[in-house]
């Protein structure tokens, strides 16, 4: 093989489908090395810090499409001060100067500055995707600016971001030569939208594929948007409030009828559920619902709608739909495959959904391998049923609302129903625990969860064994993340080689003292490890046997961060 | 029924004991109690198909020792996991429900003088007129489609934000309180044109 012709093993190479088998051949040899690093055009970045901009350059200079990920998973339920750090604007300093070709970017939990976004819309002429999750900083004139100057944008995708309204009306700021929009997703925003320049926008896009409209998006000009766009595949609808006499809905339903390629709807920020007949012909073929954010939609309506939806495979739902629409989703939907439950009333701990639900779901549904399930209580019982019935759970999240929740019948811990989860679902991926669990589950997960590669574990625990069950059995484990358990610097320092394989690993409200982290990080110098005290502990020259309110640890290339604020502390 | 819950015992009769009273309590310290009941009957009771919140169908549980209010729950910080944009849209909700207020004026012919009422407080068309109804002390008729109000010299309209003058109860509520600049109760001939029907 080696004596192949370099262009030859780059057309080769173009075939792998993933970064991780380009990671994996990229070590076979020094040729297959260079090789593979002049040609891999889409690069995927896991930590921010692992590496800096210029590293990754000197290694992939030729990166067209480049996803970054920046603060740890916990960072998206506050546990994380939004100036922690994970700002895109050195990355996209050092692109512009030396990737001039770069053509799209994909960020998660980043912070964003208008200026960044500034930056990027004049520095790469390619430049036509830019999508968005779960970042912030920015406004919309960082948005304008995307708007305005990218001229062969294809995608402007923002999903879950924190943004502010700035001055300018963005929309309206997509020149009349833009015709290249093949997916459009605002429906996050919070401002108004120039709604002509939105018409006239859709009018002049022919590849419009996927647009999702934010709350202040009348259902009159959806009903005027689905005439110039009836090829849409994706739609997000933003205020669904008519009177069902008006000529309006009669010109929606007109409408609707045209659209016959939607496969995946979502929004419904505002809903008049009487209209929801409307959107019943598109229904038939829909493969993914998203009403989670859809609290106008619920009782006899959701049933309703639910029932028209019969290819569904992946549902996003609020909790009110209670056990008995998760009945209808199971008699429905037999093709379902990925569930999230969220919860609609969380901090008065109220919720329609109990295990009930789930278990019928696990009948019904047998080829669901993805699930979030938000709710107050749980049973072994309920656990055990749902692994047998669903043995190809790749990804399991159940969070049940009050920590350290039992059984409710049988008031045992929930470690046998845990046990039962990992040990038939072979393909475990990604493991969210909670309720009262002892160190028995961490014992069966790290007997059986051998492909799990995440686990995130909430108030759990009664010693600091658990730990070593997982890091010596899971031995694909990423990503880890614990709070509130009592895992103590004895289980921390047991088996610090296993951390270099890791993404990351976090720990907070524990047992974790700051001389165990320091002893830590003398022993893994190729790891960060950051503590982050935000309670200004750090001026009083704090003592070794300090509690540490949050740990970061994760490895990476380059050594401590320039850019960490006075909370964070690198030993 | 006071003793403790042992789990490590290994008969385990206390756990499968039935118990009237919530789960262990004595057992979790720090625990919030949740709004649930440990009766699985009533869990299938309570599962209308309005989704109904639980703690409105406490009324239906009977047998329950202790009545169990929920607790105001101490906010665990990060806690439950859920991402801080979608917290922040139920949170506004909640506030834009609390906020400021939908005040209009109220006039009424004939009345000396014109009251404020505050439209966010009211859940939807029969509070509204009720609460015009003791203010004013007057009676609206028979709300319908075709005919208006029916039964009564008293119309209740508005005025859009077109400037136009609109009855009461045509649209949805919820289009009908952005849409509210000010209210008048009609009298007599004038309310005619409305579609009284006296």
């Amino acid at each position: 093989m080696t004596f192949f012709p370099e262009e030859v093993l780059e057309h080769i190479f173009s075939f792998l489908p993933s970064h991780q088998h380009r990671n994996s051949i990229s070590l076979v040899s020094k040729t297959w090395f260079k090789v593979e690093r002049l040609s891999r055009h889409r690069v995927f970045v896991g930590n921010c810090y692992a590496l800096t901009p210029q590293r990754l350059i000197a290694r992939f200079p030729r990166v067209r499409a480049l996803t970054l990920k920046g603060k740890p998973h916990v960072a998206d339920f506050n546990s994380v001060s939004p100036h922690w750090g994970c700002f895109v604007f050195p990355w996209i300093v050092a692109l512009a100067q030396n990737c001039p070709s770069l053509q799209e970017i994909k960020l998660k939990r980043m912070v964003v500055s208008d200026n960044s976004l500034d930056l990027l819309s004049r520095s790469f002429p390619n430049f036509n995707s830019l999508v968005l999750v779960g970042c912030n900083g920015f406004t919309t004139d960082g948005l304008a600016a995307i708007a305005s100057n990218c001229r062969l944008l294809e995608v402007l995708d923002l999903q879950e971001n924190e943004v502010q309204e700035g001055i300018s009306q963005w929309l309206s700021c997509f020149p009349e030569s833009c015709t290249s929009l093949v997916s459009l997703n605002f429906a996050s925003l919070k401002g108004q939208v120039d709604l002509t320049a939105l018409e006239k926008l859709v009018a002049r896009c022919p590849n419009l594929r996927s647009l999702r409209l934010n709350r202040t998006v009348p259902l009159d000009m959806l009903q005027k948007i689905l005439v110039r766009a009836p090829q849409l595949v994706d739609l997000g609808i933003g205020s669904y409030v008519q009177q069902t006499r008006s000529e309006s809905y009669v010109k929606l339903c007109n409408s609707v009828l045209n659209c016959k390629s939607v496969q995946n709807l979502s929004g419904f920020w505002e809903v008049f559920p009487p209209c929801l007949p409307a959107i019943y012909p598109v229904c038939w073929n829909l493969t993914s619902l998203n009403l989670s954010y859809a609290r106008g939609i619920r009782g006899l309506h959701l049933n309703r709608l639910i029932r028209q939806c019969q290819k569904l495979q992946r549902l996003w739902i609020l909790d009110c739909i209670g056990d008995m629409g998760l009945e209808v989703v199971a008699n429905t939907c037999k093709d379902l495959q990925e569930l999230r439950v969220f919860p609609s009333d969380p901090y008065n701990a109220i919720s329609s959904v109990t295990e009930g639900g789930l278990v019928a779901i696990s009948i019904g549904c047998p080829k669901l391998h993805s699930l979030l399930y938000f709710c107050l209580q749980m049973t072994n019982a309920a656990l055990i049923t749902i692994a047998k019935n669903c043995p190809n759970f790749t990804y399991f999240r159940l969070c049940i609302l009050n920590p350290k929740m039992p059984d409710h019948i049988t008031l045992q811990p929930l470690d046998e129903g845990f046990g039962a989860i990992v040990q038939s679902c072979k393909k475990l991926r990604r493991l969210s625990l909670s309720g009262f669990l002892t160190d028995k589950v961490f014992l069966y997960i790290g007997m059986y969860a051998e492909q799990l590669e995440m686990l995130s574990v909430a108030f759990a625990g009664k010693g600091d064994k658990g730990m070593l069950y997982v890091l010596n059995g899971c031995r694909n484990l990423r990503k880890l993340e614990i709070r509130d358990s009592p895992f103590d610097d004895a289980a921390l320092l047991a088996d610090v080689v296993k951390y270099e394989r890791m993404r990351f690993l976090w720990i907070s409200s524990c047992e974790v003292t700051l001389g165990g982290c320091k002893a830590l990080a003398k022993k893994v110098p190729m790891l960060n490890v950051e503590i982050i005290n935000e309670e200004d502990q750090m001026e009083e020259n704090p003592d070794d046997s300090m509690k540490v309110e949050k740990m970061y640890l994760y490895r990476t290339l380059d050594g401590p961060r320039k850019d960490a604020p006075d909370f964070v502390w690198a030993l | 029924m006071e003793s403790m819950v042992t789990y490590e015992s290994d008969l385990n009769l206390e756990a499968t004991k039935l118990r009237l009273g919530l789960p262990g309590i004595e057992e979790f310290e720090k625990q919030t109690l949740p709004n649930v009941r440990s009766n699985k009957r009533a869990l299938l009771d309570m599962n209308q198909e309005s989704g109904s919140k639980k703690s409105s169908d406490v009324s239906d549980v009977k047998k329950c020792d202790q009545e169990i209010a929920p607790a105001p729950k101490a906010q665990v910080v990060g806690w439950p996991p859920i991402r801080s944009y979608r917290k922040n849209c139920l949170q506004t909700k909640k506030t834009e429900a609390e906020a400021a207020g939908i005040y209009v004026k109220v006039s009424m012919d004939g009345a000396p003088y014109l009251r404020k009422i505050d439209l966010k407080v009211y859940k939807g068309y029969p509070e509204l007129l009720k609460a015009l109804e003791d203010m004013f002390k007057f009676t609206v008729g028979e709300y319908s489609e075709r005919e208006g109000y029916n039964g009564s010299e008293y119309v209740p309209t508005y005025e859009d934000k077109d400037g136009d003058w609109m009855l009461v109860g045509d649209v949805p509520w919820d289009m009908f309180i952005s849409s509210c600049k000010r209210l008048r109760i009609m009298k007599g001939s004038e309310a005619r044109g409305l579609g009284c029907v006296v």
